[in-house]
């Protein structure tokens, strides 16, 4: 236990996404609503992009923002790569995010032509609809 | 199922948990993700894009390609969304409340369409009347988060900011205005029509920006060789057209938020919503 509590320290990080990830996963596996499973994997997401900030940050370092660049008189002025943090995980978990809402708001549209039609949710009396409807349709 | 669903979900936490061991650090400067693209981003970025954002610098010029086509995807979210619940059939009842009296009228024959105007006014079935508190807040408030939007998209090349939140940003103005409101008072004041219209604008803004960079003699998105098009200082060119595809962006995400949103509260009819 001694030696563990060090390592957790550490990487907390990714403790803390790790976790996010596996109330995302059970969520997608065992919730019965088809909302509760679009919310799981909304949270599986937001630990993912949690892991890629996180991997792009360093210690004293500051914003991916170059200081004083138009009309300070830093032209000519060295940047450092230690002093600005990892632009590209930034860049892409950007991205992501907005897809993340475009996809959600898709897979909201599906689960609500699911209840138009079946007018349920819940997956077991979805399933048990399906059956009653036969192999036909 | 649920314990199979535990079962299964410890383990993958197990398996990564292992895995961290030999991830870097938290902060650690020294980590793989820090050594070798980033570090020519951070230093080059400025001097060849001259723009001190490198988020935006990445964003729209070295991964101009990704972008593209995550913006293709989310107006492939909203004609998915416009796709899958639009209905077309008018409802057969509809309700209409009488403004100078209160007075509500049940119309039961779809036939039969009232003038919406100064005499009446359409109404909800589970109409509540709209707290004037909410309403004045919310009329207040949204010309100012539109006027930041806009501000952020402007500014994406020198702060925080860019086309996605931006447009984010704006598209969540219109739905406040729906929500405060109703429904119908975003759908009169914008019609549908223009809200598509609006989302294909965006990726075109964005594709022809790249496009027009192939017979002034570059490669797709090469936003240098545009430098005769626009008057002014050459070395900035690359800024100008990082702008200039920030705000197609900009318009598509904030006309897909919309398109979203108004589809599935009414579930698709446009009428009445949340």
């Amino acid at each position: 236990m001694t030696d563990l509590l060090p390592l957790i320290v550490a990487k907390y990080n990714y403790w803390l996404y790790v976790i996010l990830m596996m109330i995302g996963l059970y969520a997608m596996i065992a919730k019965n609503n088809l909302i509760k499973k679009l919310v799981g994997m909304n949270i599986f997401q937001t630990a993912i992009i949690l892991f890629y900030v996180s991997i792009g940050y360093k210690t004293d370092a500051t914003i991916p923002i170059i200081q004083n660049a138009h009309g300070g008189g830093s032209h000519g002025a060295v940047i450092h790569a230690a002093d600005y943090i990892n632009p590209l995980p930034h860049v892409l978990m950007l991205t992501a995010i907005v897809v993340s809402v475009a996809t959600f708001g898709v897979a909201m549209a599906l689960a609500v032509r699911i209840y138009q039609r079946y007018q349920t949710l819940e997956e077991d009396e979805l399933r048990m609809r399906l059956i009653d409807i036969g192999p036909e349709e | 199922m649920k314990f199979l669903g535990v079962v299964i979900v410890c383990l993958t936490g197990a398996l990564l948990l292992y895995g961290t061991g030999e991830f870097p650090d938290w902060g650690d400067p020294n980590s793989p993700a820090s050594l070798h693209l980033s570090n020519d981003y951070i230093e080059k970025a400025f001097e060849e894009t001259q723009v001190p954002n490198l988020v935006t610098a990445v964003l729209a010029d070295y991964r101009g390609f990704d972008t593209m086509f995550e913006t293709s995807v989310i107006f492939c979210a909203g004609l998915a969304c416009f796709l899958l619940l639009r209905d077309f059939s008018q409802k057969k009842e509809r309700f209409y409340r009488h403004i100078p009296t209160g007075v509500i009228l049940h119309v039961k024959n779809s036939k039969k369409i009232l003038k919406v105007g100064k005499e009446f006014e359409h109404m909800d079935k589970d109409w509540v009347p709209s707290d004037l508190i909410i309403k004045t807040v919310c009329r207040i408030i949204i010309p100012f988060i539109q006027l930041y939007a806009l501000y952020v998209v402007a500014h994406g090349d020198f702060s925080p900011g860019g086309g996605f939140q931006g447009g984010v940003i704006f598209g969540s103005s219109l739905i406040l205005l729906a929500i405060s409101y109703d429904l119908k008072t975003l759908v009169n004041r914008i019609k549908e029509k223009v809200f598509g219209i609006y989302a294909a604008i965006g990726v075109l803004i964005y594709v022809g920006i790249g496009a027009i960079c192939m017979p002034m003699g570059g490669n797709f998105l090469d936003y240098s060789k545009l430098a005769p098009l626009v008057p002014g200082d050459p070395h900035h060119i690359r800024a100008l057209g990082m702008l200039g595809i920030e705000i197609g962006v900009g318009i598509a995400v904030t006309a897909v938020m919309a398109i979203i949103y108004i589809n599935i509260v009414s579930e698709g009819r446009h009428d009445e919503g949340l």
